[in-house]
């Protein structure tokens, strides 16, 4: 998951280079073409899916977040049951694709549950669930990782399960379990493409939407990548930056 | 469960045994610890004396056999529980300080969550224990800035906090340099004069011989010998103690 800033620069030439050199009638630049006011309104289309991509993104995080603590902690439970519990919620889930959940989501869950639900809610619902699984067994292993002794200390001076967790476990957890939640969340933007299928305005979506209009395929979906691998870029180095603080905040 | 007129023992275990897996680790251990009284248990290791200790807060739960603490039946009941755990403070090998927070930190959050004291009355709490084990200059340090000793001295004190009627000591000094052991035997010798009821595993003879009332040997998880300790270090009854006795001492 580690991209290094230089290569992707590399990247990014690259795939620049049929551009400066030309490469004759193929390419049709001009759809994107900022000094046209047909290409600055494309332009803008494009990119004015991407507050719905994060918005999506961060609300799912959130959500599987939360989803994925509440699953964790029965399966650190010392009831077979609750183990049971989150062996079942984690094999299930892990087990169904993003895009078929979806799908299921939004046109099943309606008409199962007797509600209505927005695309919007529908992506992140989706998406939410799918990745709740990953989050159960990130928060698994932080903190399996924090030493028995720690509760046992807690127990003895009286702390019951909830504050055990809340003021001893959890907050030594969270240094070990906050770089591989910044690598949920790239994954998270690069999956949310998947929602364009169900008419989620976001980035791929708008991008779809313009190569219908304009027959320009190449160009605009050229731009759609670049779109991404910005975002992702950007977000990868608030998580490297993330995981160098909490690195260095470690104290004894 | 079954009362009787006589004095209630600090501590009270009947027959206890205990299993890991299809290893027996403790067989029926009885043991008494009657009020201010100071009991050393030593024994080879894997001989069960820290898994006795652990059974008596629930640490480890014991499959057979009676534990009570102050007249406390100790059972699955969540609620006998903490009720003997509010009782009884524990002093571990590794000192299990939370690394995350302070040391006053460390040593007011029971206070604070589990006995609803103020903040600042817990503080002034825990700068007093802070002071009777001699470090009340590192409160605001965290416990990876301090040494072994120092940290094993913060957890008695955090401990301490809780305000126990008995405290367990599992090791409290195999995990320290050989320079540091004796500032926390002092801070140990000193409870013990004040009249806390006391159980400690250690191998420190030199302590035993001086705190404890009473010796317990334990050997393959069974209570082999347990004698005053004039009586226990001069004459010992069994083979296998004088042996792990000689071996011990020798050094």
């Amino acid at each position: 998951m580690k991209i290094k800033i230089r290569d992707c620069r590399n990247t990014l030439l690259l795939l620049m280079l049929p551009l400066l050199t030309g490469c004759g009638n193929q390419w049709g630049w001009y759809v994107v073409n900022p000094s046209t006011e047909q290409g600055r309104g494309n332009l803008k289309f494009l990119i004015g899916g991407l507050g719905n991509t994060i918005l999506l993104s961060v609300c799912a995080l959130l959500i599987s977040v939360v989803l994925g603590l509440l699953v964790a902690l029965p399966g650190l439970s010392e009831n077979r049951w609750l183990r049971w519990f989150n062996r079942v919620y984690v094999e299930l889930v892990r087990a169904v694709p993003l895009l078929v959940l979806l799908l299921w989501v939004y046109y099943g869950l309606p008409i199962a549950a007797g509600i209505s639900i927005n695309v919007f809610w529908a992506g992140v619902i989706a998406l939410a669930l799918s990745d709740s699984a990953f989050e159960a067994e990130i928060f698994r292993a932080g903190i399996q990782s924090i030493a028995k002794g720690q509760t046992e200390a807690a127990r003895t001076i009286g702390l019951n399960y909830r504050d055990t967790m809340r003021f001893v476990i959890l907050p030594q957890a969270i240094r070990r379990i906050l770089p591989p939640l910044g690598n949920q969340l790239v994954y998270m933007l690069k999956i949310s493409s998947l929602v364009s299928i169900i008419g989620m305005q976001e980035l791929t979506r708008r991008a779809n939407e313009l190569v219908v209009t304009e027959y320009r395929p190449l160009e605009i979906y050229t731009i759609l990548v670049i779109e991404y691998l910005i975002l992702i870029l950007i977000v990868s180095q608030g998580v490297r930056w993330l995981e160098r603080k909490m690195g260095s905040d470690e104290r004894g | 469960m079954s009362e009787t007129n006589q004095t209630v023992a600090a501590i009270e275990m009947v027959d206890v045994c205990k299993w890991f897996g299809d290893f027996q680790a403790l067989k029926d251990v009885n043991l008494r610890v009657d009020t201010s009284e100071k009991v050393v248990i030593c024994g080879p290791s894997g001989s069960g004396k820290s898994t006795a200790i652990r059974c008596i807060n629930r640490l480890e739960r014991h499959e057979s056999g009676q534990i009570s603490v102050d007249g406390i039946n100790l059972t699955d009941d969540k609620s006998s529980v903490a009720a003997i755990r509010a009782e009884v403070g524990m002093v571990f090998q590794q000192f299990n300080l939370f690394p995350h927070l302070t040391v006053i930190e460390n040593l007011t959050l029971g206070p604070i969550r589990a006995r609803g004291m103020s903040e600042s009355a817990a503080r002034n709490l825990a700068e007093s224990y802070l002071e009777r084990v001699r470090i009340p200059e590192q409160a605001e340090k965290y416990p990876g800035q301090l040494s072994g000793g120092q940290q094993q001295r913060v957890a008695i004190a955090r401990s301490l906090c809780m305000e126990p009627k008995i405290l367990l000591f599992d090791e409290p000094t195999s995990a320290l340099d050989p320079e540091m052991i004796a500032e926390v035997l002092e801070v140990m010798a000193e409870l013990a004069d004040s009249g806390m009821t006391m159980i400690v595993v250690t191998h420190e003879m030199g302590f035993a011989r001086k705190v404890a009332d009473t010796m317990v040997f334990m050997d393959h998880g069974r209570v082999v010998e347990s004698a005053p300790p004039e009586q226990f270090f001069s004459n010992p009854r069994t083979d296998r103690c004088q042996e792990f006795l000689s071996q011990i001492l020798s050094h």
